[in-house]
């Protein structure tokens, strides 16, 4: 594996996405229209529990829906190219640090967002940052290889959406907890063993895709 | 003889279900408040979750194998234990529902080992959907594959390690293994909770043997019409 080479990727993708710029607009319009529609839909004051439910739903749709065109948006015929240049696990490791790059963005531009129509009830900011940074890293560690599946079978946002659900349950209602915690004030190393438990499944999810992803490659 | 000799495990298999089926409906069993004589469902409920869990298992080294060999029968074989799986995870659910209902007082309960066990069996359905939205016999295996071991691995992350990290859970075994601690089973139930997990197990792997081999034939009868095709065409 040569860093070189995923870094070379890694500026093709940003090129990519610079050059179609209606992709990047388009999830951000996405995710300012379910917010403000969420806004809309229950009037003002909501409470905060429900904040924190809405927050990470929201979250979990924009980046199914970002992460799911990693795949999708280039030719079958340039995989092939790609194939005869760089390795698997190369290529799928510069697969997902990008969509980790735009899930950190989105999950801020999100946060923003979010505060700015549904308010700040956040009482433990440090904490709720820190999570929401790992949980959008986590949706692109485990997102990147079932959105990589999905275009393989040719299928489109339904299979994504089946196979992805299941398995990102569980890092979700590991993330709302944390964040529940950091909304009423916990600090950071009260919550020190789910934060160590979500980067574990992380962590398994990265090793997994670099494993699995070479098999799914060659066609 | 030859039967015998050849299929002396589901022979076993049988006996220890009847076994199960007798001794757990007519033995005695200690009588404690609430949860009374659903006890008696320990044999059934928690054998068949156990029974999930084995073929489950297999199920996942045969996609390993599946990606080193390529060897078609070893995608049969996958696909035959998700299947078994599936079933023995659905009789586990009915069975623990209809425990819950009588000790808890609802079918289902907000509970983190619950919730568990319902993922698992989305994850598992949507393996089939995976299965039937690719029409290409070397790429569903494949794709198939490569899921069965994701999907494997992490939901098995989530039903370890997560309950135990939840505030609280009604379902009993926080400490991993329920009712195989020593300490938490009467001794005269031991008789028949040991039989009846050996059962199930047999009965998964019966199952499984079935499911695989009706497959096998439909993907050669398959495989010859294609063929026949071919020529007329």
């Amino acid at each position: 594996m040569q860093l070189q080479k995923i870094g070379a990727l890694l500026r093709k993708e940003a090129k990519l996405e610079w050059r179609q710029k209606f992709a990047l607009g388009g999830i951000l319009l996405y995710l300012i229209s379910t917010v403000f529609v969420a806004y809309l839909a229950f009037d003002g004051m909501i409470p905060v529990q429900t904040w924190n439910a809405l927050f990470w739903l929201i979250m979990l749709f924009a980046a199914m829906n970002s992460i799911l065109k990693s795949f999708m948006q280039e030719h079958e015929n340039r995989h092939l190219y790609y194939f005869s240049l760089v390795s698997a696990g190369e290529f799928m490791a510069a697969k997902m640090i990008y969509n980790a790059i735009l899930m950190l963005g989105l999950g801020l531009t999100g946060f923003l967002v979010f505060i700015s129509f549904m308010g700040n009830p956040v009482v433990s900011i440090s904490l709720f940052i820190l999570n929401m940074l790992l949980g959008m890293i986590g949706f692109a560690a485990i997102l990147s290889l079932i959105s990589a599946i999905a275009s393989r079978a040719k299928n489109n946002f339904t299979l994504m959406a089946v196979l992805g659900f299941p398995l990102i349950l569980p890092l979700l209602l590991l993330l709302i907890r944390v964040s529940s915690a950091g909304l009423h004030g916990a600090s950071v190393s009260e919550m020190a063993a789910d934060i160590f438990i979500i980067i574990l499944l992380i962590s398994i999810s990265i090793i997994l895709s670099m494993i699995l992803f070479p098999y799914i490659w060659r066609d | 003889m030859q039967v015998l000799r050849k299929n002396w495990w589901k022979f076993l298999g049988i006996l220890l279900i009847l076994w199960v089926i007798i001794g757990g409906f007519l033995f005695e069993v200690p009588d404690l408040p609430v949860i009374r004589q659903s006890i008696r469902n320990i044999y059934f409920h928690v054998g068949m979750w156990f029974g999930m869990i084995f073929i489950l298992f297999a199920g996942v080294v045969f996609s390993i194998r599946y990606l080193l060999t390529n060897n078609p029968e070893d995608d049969i074989k996958a696909f035959a234990a998700v299947r078994t799986g599936l079933l023995f995870g659905a009789l586990g659910l009915l069975t623990g529902m209809f425990w819950a209902k009588f000790t808890w007082g609802a079918f289902w309960v907000n509970d983190p080992k619950l919730n568990g066990a319902a993922v698992g069996m989305l994850t598992y359905l949507a393996y089939i959907v995976l299965r039937s939205s690719v029409e290409d016999q070397d790429k569903r295996a494949r794709l198939a594959a490569v899921y069965n071991v994701f999907a494997f691995v992490l939901f098995f992350v989530f039903i370890m390690i997560l309950p135990r990290t939840a505030s609280a859970s009604i379902h009993p075994g926080v400490d991993g293994n329920p009712a195989l601690a020593t300490g938490d089973l009467a001794p005269g139930m031991r008789i028949v909770f040991y039989p009846a997990i050996a059962g199930w197990f047999i009965m998964a792997w019966w199952l499984f043997t079935i499911l695989f081999r009706t497959e096998k034939l439909a993907a050669r009868i398959n495989d010859l019409t294609e063929n026949k095709n071919i020529h007329h065409g």
